[in-house]
């Protein structure tokens, strides 16, 4: 690990002005994710800005949204009565992210913004443009098992890792930032880039922007909802895949739907092409093969993970019909 | 069943459970020597190649940094001699890694230097300053080509009786002409131990001819004997302590460069230097389970008596040391074909070299024999347990010995009974809960039920309780209670009156703890010596009181404060005068097995595994949603303690079937899962509770106390069984592990 300053300033500006002003500063929060990329060697910033004192850490209503403060914990947000009664889908991505104690340190912005797990990123020994420009991709040609197969570039196959996010994405959620420039609102799809020719820069957020909440609007899906992920073990992994599927009900006939993957691209990757093509549709296992075609269009697999061509769909499915018989 | 005063058989809680639960069990990492510093180890970046130029400045200019040794300065180390053959690896050809010997890479991650500091942090971050550059040479990582190059191992073209070496009975290949039968490839990916706690040792020059080495290891003396010799000492200036080990499960049975490099440091600084492993690390330097190509040729009479088998093997070892391992025995001797033959090969690749993980090759050896079984019941249409018990032996088919003792039979009814084996159906994909189809599946183990031999000190205190030692290790399975309970039945005496020390190379000889074979081993040592020291003190006795001199020993009762006579309550000596006549309440025995038991009998520990799965057809996610173990292992010295490794071994099983791999990026001969986020091993909710069922009947001819050994049969078969469950849930066999969920959709 580097030697690094360390600051824990009490107030918002301050933190944001900290991190503006120094290019390798870095805000820190639960750490779960950060640390262990200095450990490694892989983020070497040369302060860490610390915002735990900020006065992030409130959920509450805010007109027809829940505002979760950037520093909200994972376990906080999960066991939270009105997320649970409101937003389920998010409550179930949460819970299937990491464990327990990881949940415990993990914040909402830090969660958002965590970084691939990709092997040839954390390895400082072998090529990746994301980590140092202009190394090279080592995945493309590599062990590309768990990498994307949707809005990748050929200097970058990563995926996003966070489990929330894909629950945020399909919600239709709203990130609140403040930075230099003032405060600005972000639609989460718009939170995360893909790669392209800088896949170095995993978001849209401009240096010293802060995350300070995200409001995730009321809506339809408080019962008919399901986030599945499939791992390479029962708890406590990666996703392979997931997908989160929420749906608005009228009987048997799907009135409006939410979907999106997980672990498929560079970010959480909404779906509204199926979304669309659900609505109105009988919630059968038929209409949910076809919306899983639709949402696979345009996925293209790499050597080892072809199995995802055909593990994204089903893990849909799967979830559709979860969704549907909650 | 505990026996009114008897401690062997009852489920004794371990005598060191509270040290361990409340933190004051000390672990070789967590011992603190005045003026110690700590070690930082630099891993190569090339797979194979040499370094052309090391530049280590800016890391000896960092803050703290007392030392940063490298081929270029280390020092000469008088057992680092041209390689040749190691007489103390009797199955390792080759030599061990010479740390800093030379400027030769070897592997990807190779120590190339070690930074020695004040602080660890301070010795991290100077460590990231060691900067190299190599002259690459083209590597090879890839078992797909290693498999195209097997050759016979060294050990094997010396000895054609060794283990490794081809056997044949009957005629060789016979399968191919049999009525039914079947050609399977298995693959078993690389598998890491990564126990709990990770790699560490303190190195610490007491004098210039003296070592201290607290360490990690699974052998105090095997770790002294290499030191020894690696420096030139003799063995009894070297002193190593293991008390505490925090799981192992094969990767302390070997010495390896983190422990030279620690030695070398604390040379070098002349203070004691603390090394551990960071969990990266634990992948590339201290061995792994080999990644093993297996093929099985088996035929079968449609009545299902089978003909033929012939199982071929290659593994995986370094360029620089032969490593071998038993993965085709069992197939030698487990049923009755009267036409088997093995071939084991080994391919030598551009990695580190491998060593004995659980179970070791008998695992890797089972999954392929076990599924093979499997898959022929399926072509004849028979219940897999069915065909089993048609091609039961009941003598050794190998090396045509009765066996000392086998109960197999009853495992597999225990087993059948406890899984509902009644429910499986023969046609795959018959059984559904809601969305998930249920399989059940079967694996049988075995191993030998080895003994050595092993000596034991036992001296009598004043205050009248018992010291023992032994230099053996406790790595998890609770060696330390076990001989306390088998002490404790000998003397008469309760458990709290027995103090049993181990883990330290100045006590008894001990072998080292591995092959389940320490009860065996160390149990009759100490089964002896108390018997011995109950005779040392009767004669004593006997020198002024008549009672004693014409009693026998096993009339001599221990009471409070003094030795009496069963059936003569006034015949008295108090320990007190017996240790003031000679100040000799000692005894060191040494125990070995018995040759003619070994020459007229057959051994082994038997396990059978019965597996229930579900599997989601959608996602393929496999859940083991039961799994009975039942073992054959003569004695049940503790139930507790043997429960546990079985469980743990069932648990190791399902990570061995369903996610366990280590994989190397060949265009690199990197691995790429590096930490535990990316080698998956089982969490909780993987494991089902493990039922657990020991026959518990005494084997006659391994020793007095009727053991035949746990630890590795507790997995071995494991992994087939679930597999095998796998095939009957969704009719998919997968031969190559682990069963992921992209290999079943
Ligand atoms: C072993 C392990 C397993 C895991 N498994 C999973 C999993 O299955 N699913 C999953 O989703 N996640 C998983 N995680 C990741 C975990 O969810 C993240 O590490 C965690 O959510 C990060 O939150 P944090 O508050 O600790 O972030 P930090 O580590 O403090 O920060 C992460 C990044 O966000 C930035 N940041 C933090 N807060 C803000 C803010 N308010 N505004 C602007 N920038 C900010 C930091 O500068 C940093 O770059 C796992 C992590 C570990 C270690």
């Amino acid at each position: 690990m580097n030697q690094f300053n360390y600051i824990r300033p009490s107030k918002q500006q301050a933190a944001i002005d900290a991190v503006a002003k120094d290019g390798n500063a870095k805000f820190i929060a639960g750490g779960t994710n950060l640390v262990d990329l200095m450990k490694r060697g892989v983020m070497a910033p040369q302060k860490l800005v610390d915002i735990n004192r900020l006065p992030l850490t409130k959920i509450e209503r805010q007109g027809n949204a829940l505002r979760i403060g950037a520093l909200a914990l994972n376990s906080t947000v999960a066991d939270d009565r009105q997320v649970r009664e409101r937003q389920p889908l998010l409550v179930q991505a949460i819970n299937a992210g990491a464990s327990a104690q990881l949940r415990n340190m993990a914040t909402t912005g830090g969660n958002m913004l965590q970084r691939t797990r990709c092997p040839y990123f954390y390895d400082t020994a072998m090529p990746c443009n994301k980590r140092e420009p202009g190394t090279g991709c080592g995945a493309l040609e590599g062990i590309n098992r768990m990498h994307a197969i949707f809005g990748f570039s050929d200097k970058c196959i990563a995926v996003h890792p966070s489990d929330m996010s894909v629950a945020l994405v399909a919600l239709d959620a709203t990130v609140l930032v403040s930075g230099p420039k003032g405060d600005r609102r972000i639609p989460f799809t718009d939170l995360h880039r893909l790669p392209g020719d800088a896949p170095e820069k995993d978001t849209t957020l401009e240096p010293g922007e802060l995350i300070t909440a995200v409001d995730v609007p009321d809506g339809p899906f408080t019962k008919h909802v399901s986030y599945y992920k499939v791992r390479e073990r029962a708890s406590y992994a990666f996703a392979l895949v997931s997908a989160a599927a929420a749906l608005d009900l009228d009987g048997t006939t799907i009135k409006s739907a939410r979907l999106a993957f997980g672990s498929v691209a560079h970010k959480p990757w909404r779906l509204t092409a199926a979304e669309q093509m659900l609505v109105g549709k009988p919630a059968t296992e038929e209409t949910f093969r076809q919306a899983a075609a639709v949402a696979m269009q345009g996925a293209k697999a790499f050597k080892h993970n072809e199995y995802k061509l055909k593990l994204a769909p089903n893990t849909l499915i799967q979830a559709l019909k979860t969704a549907a018989a909650a | 069943m505990k026996e009114p005063n008897k401690q062997i058989g009852a489920g004794m809680n371990r005598v060191d459970g509270r040290l361990k639960v409340t933190g004051a069990a000390t672990y070789s990492a967590e011992y603190q020597l005045p003026g110690m510093s700590y070690g930082v180890l630099v891993g190569s970046t090339i797979a194979k190649g040499r370094i052309k130029s090391i530049d280590t400045r800016a890391a000896e200019r960092a803050p703290g940094v007392l030392a940063v040794i490298s081929h270029v300065n280390s020092p000469k180390v008088p057992g680092f001699v041209p390689t040749g053959k190691d007489p103390s690896q009797p199955q390792t050809v080759g030599g061990r890694l010479k740390v800093f010997n030379d400027d030769k890479v070897r592997f990807n991650d190779q120590p190339i230097a070690v930074v020695v500091a004040d602080t660890l942090e301070r010795a991290r971050f100077a460590a990231r300053l060691v900067k190299a550059q190599y002259d690459q040479e083209k590597h090879e990582t890839s078992m797909e080509v290693g498999v195209k190059q097997g050759f016979v191992p060294t050990q094997a073209k010396k000895n054609p009786k060794s283990g490794v070496a081809d056997y044949v009975r009957g005629t060789a290949d016979a399968y191919k002409t049999g009525a039914v039968k079947l050609e399977s490839e298995y693959v078993i990916p690389t598998e890491v131990h990564h126990p709990m706690e990770l790699q560490s040792i303190t190195a610490h020059w007491e004098a210039p001819d003296r070592l201290t080495l607290y360490d990690k290891t699974q052998g105090t003396l095997a770790t002294r004997r290499d030191f020894a010799k690696e420096w030139g000492l003799p063995e009894e200036n070297v002193k190593v302590i293991a008390t505490f080990v925090g799981g192992a499960f094969g990767n302390a049975l070997h010495s390896w460069p983190h422990e030279s490099a620690a030695i070398i440091a604390a040379r070098i600084v002349n203070r004691p230097v603390k090394l551990v492993l960071t969990r990266e690390q634990m992948t590339t330097m201290v061995g792994y389970r080999p990644h093993t190509w297996q093929k099985i040729g088996m035929s079968a009479t449609r009545d299902g008596k089978i003909t033929a088998i012939t199982h071929e093997a290659t593994g995986q070892t370094s360029s620089y040391e032969e490593f071998t391992e038993s993965t085709v025995q069992q197939t030698r001797m487990m049923y009755t074909a009267p036409n088997v033959n093995t071939r084991y090969r080994i391919a030598a690749l551009d990695v580190s070299t491998p060593i004995w993980m659980r179970g070791p090759g008998e695992a890797t050896g089972a999954f392929a024999l076990e599924s093979a079984m499997d898959e022929m019941a399926h072509l004849l249409n028979i219940d897999p347990m069915e065909f089993r018990l048609r091609n039961y032996t009941d003598k050794d088919p190998e090396k045509n010995l009765p066996w000392s003792s086998k109960f197999l039979k009853e495992c597999y009814q225990a087993g059948a009974e406890r899984i509902g084996w009644n429910k499986r159906q023969l046609k795959p994909g018959s059984l559904r809960d809601g969305e998930w189809l249920i399989g059940y599946g079967m694996g049988v183990g075995t191993f030998g039920a080895h003994r050595g031999s092993s000596k034991a000190n036992v001296r009598l205190l004043p205050n009248g309780t018992v010291l023992l030692q032994s230099a053996v290790t406790d790595i998890g399975p609770g060696t330390g209670t076990a001989m306390t309970q088998i002490a404790a039945d000998t003397l008469g005496l309760s458990p709290d009156k027995i103090r049993f020390e181990w883990g330290n190379s100045q006590f008894a000889q001990a072998p080292t703890q591995g092959g389940s074979a320490i009860v065996n081993t160390v149990g009759p040592a100490v089964q002896e010596a108390c018997l011995a020291l109950k005779e040392k003190l009767r004669t004593m006795a006997g020198a002024s009181n008549g009672a004693f001199a014409a009693a026998k020993t096993q009339d001599v009762v221990f009471a409070d404060g003094y030795l009496t006579l069963n059936g003569n309550p006034t015949a008295r000596a108090t320990y007190a005068d017996l240790l003031r006549q000679t100040d000799n309440g000692f005894v060191t025995v040494e125990s070995k097995p018995d040759g003619e038991h070994n020459k007229n009998y057959s051994m082994y520990s038997y396990s059978v595994h019965f597996a229930e799965v579900r599997v989601n057809p959608l996602t393929g996610e496999v859940r083991v949603s039961k799994l009975v173990s039942c073992a054959d292992a003569g004695t049940i010295v503790n139930e507790k303690t043997a429960g546990n490794q079985m469980k743990g071994g069932a648990v190791g099983g399902i990570g061995m079937a369903l996610m366990e791999a280590a994989v190397i990026d060949d265009r690199f001969g990197r691995y790429v899962t590096k930490d535990l986020a990316e080698y998956h091993v089982p969490v909780h909710a993987d494991a089902p509770a493990v039922d657990v069922f020991f026959v518990n009947q005494p084997d006659p001819h391994v020793n007095a106390l009727g053991t035949k050994g746990i630890g590795e049969i507790a997995i071995i078969g494991v992994a087939p069984a679930i597999a095998n469950a796998v095939f009957n849930a969704t009719g998919k066999r997968i031969r190559e592990l682990p069963i992921t969920p992209d290999k079943l959709i």
